[in-house]
């Protein structure tokens, strides 16, 4: 096995018994971001000089035991979504506007991984903003599927997803303001958690909608997420959202199976609107959750077919605000830069926010949220986690949405319910269809993500579908 | 819903050219068109959410901390003059 298909897990053994240099592991992403991002564009700035640099450091490091114990992503390469700032290095959220913007301090998150010894490899591609679906409307161009180039990746957080998918590096960093995270994992093959609203700093990440905002990662195996979520979760002075909440060790529970575990299967997710084969799919996975023992119960969110409506209100609305400092007075260019679905967001948030319009639109969508947030409260007294597809199609072809806003946002139907209540959803591989990867989503109750981590971890280990890696 | 595009562009200091004004219009009426959908839900007696966390009055001490320096507050500027941001002037006599 070639030392960039690690795991975080397997790297960090290896590393430890110095079987392989963290500079080693290094070059082996840098050389497949050399071979392949020409034609995947999944990153927008490569930090190969910084990151070699980190790389010999942490392997002067690594020579201490107690160093290599307390730091835990010591020598590992992550890829960070390029909304993360990074002092020192350009940080563009995949828009003209901030195309040569040098942020002066390091966002929250960035500082945690480094302090955990992680190397910086690079900044992902991504929707502008964090807007979009598909990964398509990045400035730079689109991130593509490794599993197909012609087909879309999944956004926002395309370039994280298929640079863990593509093995250009062990992990990546994310953030899931209505699925961004979630579609892009189910679309690589890949392991994705949106965490808690509020588990994870904000503070400097480039904001999209902030009461939505939820700042997670990608990464081989659920295994490696929980470690991943070790490092990132804890409240933090700069982001008031930040929840008190002690941080627990997030692997404690991997191995207890989900024998007598209470799964939903929520019914307004699994219509016919869903593609037929995404179906069956998904079915197959409820066997497979039933044979590992685990009790399964159909639930009902009947609020869900109102969840994009009140999302697309609330969500631009908040984006309009964000977006209005961006003047290229400070830092970066002026308004004329804003691409097209930045425009229409900021307008329609403009418009649902404006004096005549407030009540019939943001007022009646924030009502709108607490049903849905009712809807998850009343099944977590009944179940203990929820299963449901991701997106209710399969990957489509590159292009294919683009001139049309509404089909695009409805890709994002089943998971955006989850910002609006600000639970946690783990997204994990269940196979491929045609060749192209199909995942499912694991939602649980605010701060449950112990329990998503176990009934995942439970599921992987009986399916590994993880296993099988893109042609490239 | 018919959307006043020019209105709501000036409003967003956008400027757009006359085709996007079209383009948007049918766009934004569009998804305006979609959400009315949420006149379906009853929502008299329903309190609003405007956040998740159920946190209030998060307070920090107030004690100084490190800063940006004058210079690195200036490090991504394009117009800058004696060490001040430049705008453009908003009085005229």
């Amino acid at each position: 096995m070639k030392l960039n298909e690690l795991t975080i897990k397997e790297a960090k053994g290896g590393l430890k018994s110095k079987k392989f240099s963290s500079v080693e592991l290094t070059k082996a992403c840098l050389e497949q971001i050399k071979k392949h991002n020409k034609d995947l564009n999944a990153f927008i700035t490569v930090t190969e000089k910084e990151a070699l640099d980190s790389a010999r450091k942490a392997d002067d490091l690594a020579s201490q035991d107690q160093v290599l114990e307390a730091k835990s992503l010591l020598g590992i390469p992550i890829a960070l979504k390029d909304l993360f700032s990074t002092k020192g290095i350009k940080t563009t959220a995949a828009s003209n506007v901030l195309k040569d913007y040098i942020p002066q301090y390091d966002a929250a998150v960035v500082k945690k991984i480094k302090d955990a010894g992680a190397i910086i490899i690079g900044k992902t591609n991504c929707d502008a903003w964090a807007h979009g679906s598909s990964g398509e409307n990045s400035d730079f161009g689109p991130t593509k599927n490794p599993w197909d180039k012609e087909y879309v990746p999944g956004g926002s957080s395309s370039g994280s997803a298929v640079s863990v998918a593509s093995d250009m590096c062990i992990a990546s960093t994310g953030t899931d303001t209505g699925g961004s995270i979630r579609l892009p994992a189910s679309f690589n093959n890949v392991v994705g958690l949106k965490p808690t609203y509020g588990r994870v700093s904000r503070y400097g990440i480039i904001a999209m909608a902030s009461s939505l905002d939820s700042i997670g990662h990608f990464t081989k195996t659920v295994e490696d997420s929980a470690l991943f979520f070790n490092v990132t979760a804890g409240q933090d002075k700069m982001d008031a959202t930040t929840l008190p909440n002690p941080v627990e060790d997030f692997t404690k529970d991997l191995n207890k199976g989900i024998k007598g575990l209470k799964i939903g299967i929520p019914k307004e997710f699994v219509t016919s609107d869903l593609d037929n084969e995404a179906k069956e799919k998904f079915e197959e996975t409820v066997k497979t959750f039933a044979n590992l023992g685990a009790e399964i119960i159909e639930i009902s969110l009947p609020y869900t077919e109102y969840g994009i409506a009140a999302y697309y209100i609330i969500q631009p609305s908040e984006v309009s605000s964000n977006l209005a400092r961006y003047d290229g007075i400070r830092y970066g260019n002026d308004r004329s830069y804003f691409g097209d679905e930045a425009k229409r967001r900021i307008m329609l948030g403009t418009f649902t926010l404006s004096s005549g319009y407030y009540d019939a639109y943001y007022k009646k969508a924030m009502a709108v949220r607490t049903l849905i947030i009712k809807d998850f409260n009343d099944a977590f007294q009944k179940v203990d986690a929820l299963i449901s597809p991701v997106c209710p199609t399969l990957p489509w072809k590159l292009g294919e949405k683009i001139n049309d806003p509404i089909k695009m946002y409805m890709s994002d139907v089943l998971t955006v319910t989850a910002n609006l209540a600000g639970i946690p959803g783990l997204s994990l591989p269940i196979g491929f269809i045609d060749g192209l990867p199909v995942g499912m989503q694991i939602l649980g109750p605010q701060l449950s993500e112990v329990k998503l981590f176990q009934i995942g971890y439970a599921y992987e280990q009986a399916t590994q579908w993880r296993k099988q890696k893109p042609a490239l | 819903m018919k959307i006043n595009v020019p209105h709501v562009a000036k409003l967003a200091n956008l400027t757009l050219k006359p085709e996007e004004e079209k383009k948007f219009e049918k766009q934004l009426s569009d998804i305006l068109t979609y959400v009315d959908k949420l006149k379906e839900v009853d929502t008299k007696n329903v309190e609003t959410t405007s956040q998740v966390t159920g946190l209030e009055n998060v307070m920090r001490e107030d004690e100084p901390t490190p800063s940006l320096t004058q210079d690195e507050a200036l490090s991504n500027v394009k117009n800058q003059h004696n060490g001040l941001f430049k705008v453009k002037a908003i009085l005229t006599e």
